[in-house]
């Protein structure tokens, strides 16, 4: 019976949002969930694996093999395995783009550049500095100064005629240079995008790009032009997965299906 | 809640004896700051100690003194002090550090040997700038206060091939300063005394070198952590006996250690080499997390700083003007890239960490391409980690432990 089948979790506990994505045996994704992390690790990861759970039809002691993966993967009792979100960022993109690539991951606090050859095998990666500049948070910082819902901030980059550009990559220059923008009367879609421009710039002069180019992330997951715009100043087109914010818990229950020690897979709970 | 691995490092016997030694070089030169019995020289810690010691002067360390605010966290309290006094969180953070910690009265002297409560007052500074322009300012700060003459050597900076004309340039500004230090000390200046601390400097900084090669046996019996607290005599007590005896000791148990395949990481699984300074405020955090995953970091540059093999007592002022300029903090990157692929070669290192120190770009080797061009040529992987010496607030644990544990990973996947 299909339902009694085992399945595989991968928990990404981000800073900003835990994310969850359930596997079948088949590496079929099944079930997932993004909440928002807070400052309850466990409850948030618990409330996300329930979720996808539900969505996938199963129940907790179907899971053959946990694995966490993100800032708060050790803060978690559900699985005693872990690892980084590099190691699972690339493994999930690896799933939908099996060829030489560099990841571009722009999560809530911290961006990625990871490069794999062909094999899947990682070459290198880059994290942003301590600075939250170019992240995620960077434009929920911008959207609460400008009182714009996060939610809006593509639509209205896309209304842009006259992108206004930012000289400062820090958060807090940008918020005091944005409100100097807004008393010159530039317009507000214009200055969004120009702040799309600065999350991009601050990612290009992390690392260079090889070939082909994936991009993941929450702030890709939900600023699509954000992606439109990078595809325009590197003159090519960039991968997107399907669920790009979700990448990270793709890759640790691949993880989970991998390193599950018992090819049958037996039920550990 | 997942469980941290249990960390393993074994603990070096030596030194609870380094710990004497050290104890009785700070006391010797307190009892001189208090009874004014001897006179004192400050000192850069890779400048000419062995002339002041040739002259009579007991040697205070201020770098030394920045390491210990560093390493009892002290500093990033201090540094703050410093900087509203007009001296910059950019620029060195031993000097800031240092300095704040003078200008609250507080020593981490204190803490560590009870009845000491300042640094000793110096009679003269004397400083050279191989390192980096910021000690110099950092001793004219002091010599302003305490009111002593400063006096300094200025070494060529980003050298190729340390040739004949550097050389002859440092020894003469060695040379220059023998009457000024007369005239300080009230001794004469004695060649055969020179001579004599030279020889014990050189034998000091040969032992040292071979309690350094250990790490290259499979397993290394020594760690670079081990190493940056072991280094302590190495730097504020050579041209000494006290020096050479404890080299001595600690390497007879080194290499007890390489006879019974002793690892200093249980169960080696792998080699890495660090370059930069070390994060003197998480020193045993940053062991921990490389020892809990099997990984030995086992070697350094900084560590290697304080090899002076060309000193020759025949030849005292050239052969100190050369060691003092062959290091490898004075060398230009072609230099550096050369010296840094013998020691991957000679450590069989899996990985290299470079320290990208917020507040000493002089001694962040990875600004320039550096850690590209030697991967390029060697296909020995690099990780970069951004973080200071002393200053804890430029310092990210969470992204130092990501950035580590995903490297530990990658060589994982090899």
């Amino acid at each position: 019976m299909k339902d009694s089948q085992p399945v595989f979790a991968g928990i990404d506990v981000g800073a900003s949002r835990t994310k969850v994505v359930i596997l079948d045996r088949n590496q079929q994704i099944i079930g997932r969930a993004v909440v928002r992390s807070g400052t309850d690790f466990e409850a948030a990861s618990n409330q996300c694996l329930t979720l996808a759970l539900d969505m996938a039809g199963r129940v907790a002691e179907q899971i053959a093999k946990a694995m966490t993966t993100g800032y708060g993967r050790k803060n978690v009792a559900i699985s005693q395995e872990s690892k980084t979100e590099i190691s699972c960022h690339a493994r999930g993109c690896y799933y939908y783009f099996p060829r030489p690539i560099t990841i571009i991951d722009i999560g809530g606090q911290d961006n990625k550049i990871i490069k794999l050859d062909a094999s899947g095998k990682r070459l290198s990666f880059k994290m942003n500095r301590k600075c939250a500049a170019g992240t995620g948070a960077f434009l929920e910082e911008m959207s609460a100064r400008l009182d714009i819902p996060l939610e809006n901030l593509d639509g209205l980059a896309r209304q842009s005629l006259s992108m206004v550009e930012l000289g400062s990559f820090c958060t807090v220059f940008s918020a005091t240079e944005v409100l100097e923008k807004i008393r010159q009367g530039k317009k507000v879609p214009d200055i969004v995008k120009g702040l799309f421009f600065s999350v991009i710039k601050r990612v290009m002069e992390m690392d260079s790009l090889s070939e082909h180019v994936v991009m993941t992330g929450g702030v890709v997951a939900h600023n699509a032009y954000l992606v439109s715009m990078t595809e325009e100043m590197i003159g090519r087109s960039i991968l997107v997965p399907e669920y790009p914010q979700l990448t990270g818990a793709l890759g640790a229950a691949l993880y989970a299906i991998e390193n599950h020690p018992n090819q049958h897979f037996e039920r550990i709970s | 809640m997942a469980e941290e691995k249990k960390v393993v490092r074994k603990k070096i016997e030596a030194t609870v004896q380094m710990n004497r030694y050290m104890s009785d070089y700070f006391y010797e030169l307190n009892e001189a700051d208090k009874t004014r019995s001897r006179k004192i020289a400050w000192c850069t810690s890779v400048g000419p100690a062995e002339i002041l010691r040739a002259m009579g002067f007991l040697v205070h360390f201020p770098e030394n003194h920045g390491a210990m605010l560093g390493a009892t966290r002290m500093s990033t309290e201090m540094i703050p002090i410093a900087n509203a006094s007009g001296y910059s969180p950019e620029i060195c953070s031993y000097l800031t550090a240092d300095v704040g910690a003078y200008m609250k009265g507080v020593t981490p002297l204190s803490r560590a040997y009870p009845g000491i409560d300042r640094v000793p007052r110096p009679d003269v500074l004397v400083y050279n700038t191989n390192q980096c322009r910021d000690v110099q300012d950092w001793f004219a700060w002091y010599a302003a206060e305490f009111k002593v003459p400063l006096l300094g050597i200025h070494t060529h900076r980003g050298v190729k091939d340390v040739g004949d004309a550097h050389v002859a340039s440092i020894a003469s500004q060695m040379k220059a300063l023998i009457p000024q230090l007369e005239a300080i000390s009230g001794n004469k200046f004695d060649m055969d005394k020179l001579r004599h601390v030279l020889a014990l400097s050189k034998e000091c900084s040969g032992l040292w070198k071979k309690v350094l090669d250990t790490a290259s046996a499979k397993p290394s019996p020594i760690t670079f952590f081990d190493g940056t607290i072991h280094m302590g005599p190495a730097v504020v007590l050579r041209g000494t006996h006290t020096a050479v005896d404890y080299y001595n000791l600690l390497l007879a148990e080194l290499e007890t250690r390489i006879q019974n395949k002793v690892a200093a990481v249980e169960g080696e699984r792998f080699r890495l080499y660090w370059d930069g300074m070390p994060m003197w405020g998480r020193l045993r955090d940053h062991s921990d997390l490389f020892a809990g995953a099997g990984v030995n970091v086992l070697a350094s540059t900084y560590c290697n700083s304080w090899i002076f093999s060309a000193f020759d007592p025949e030849d005292p002022f050239n052969s100190m003007a050369r060691a003092y300029t062959e290091l490898f903090i004075v060398r230009a990157d072609d230099a550096k890239e050369a010296y840094i692929r013998r020691m991957i070669e000679f450590f069989k290192v899996d990985g290299i960490i470079y320290h990208d120190a917020k507040t000493c770009p002089n001694n962040s080797n990875c600004r320039y391409g550096m850690p590209q061009r030697l991967e390029a040529l060697t296909g020995v992987p690099s990780l970069t980690i951004n973080g200071d010496l002393n200053d804890l607030r430029l310092v990210s644990d969470e992204q130092t432990k990501t950035n580590v544990e995903a490297f530990i990973e990658q060589l994982e996947e090899k």
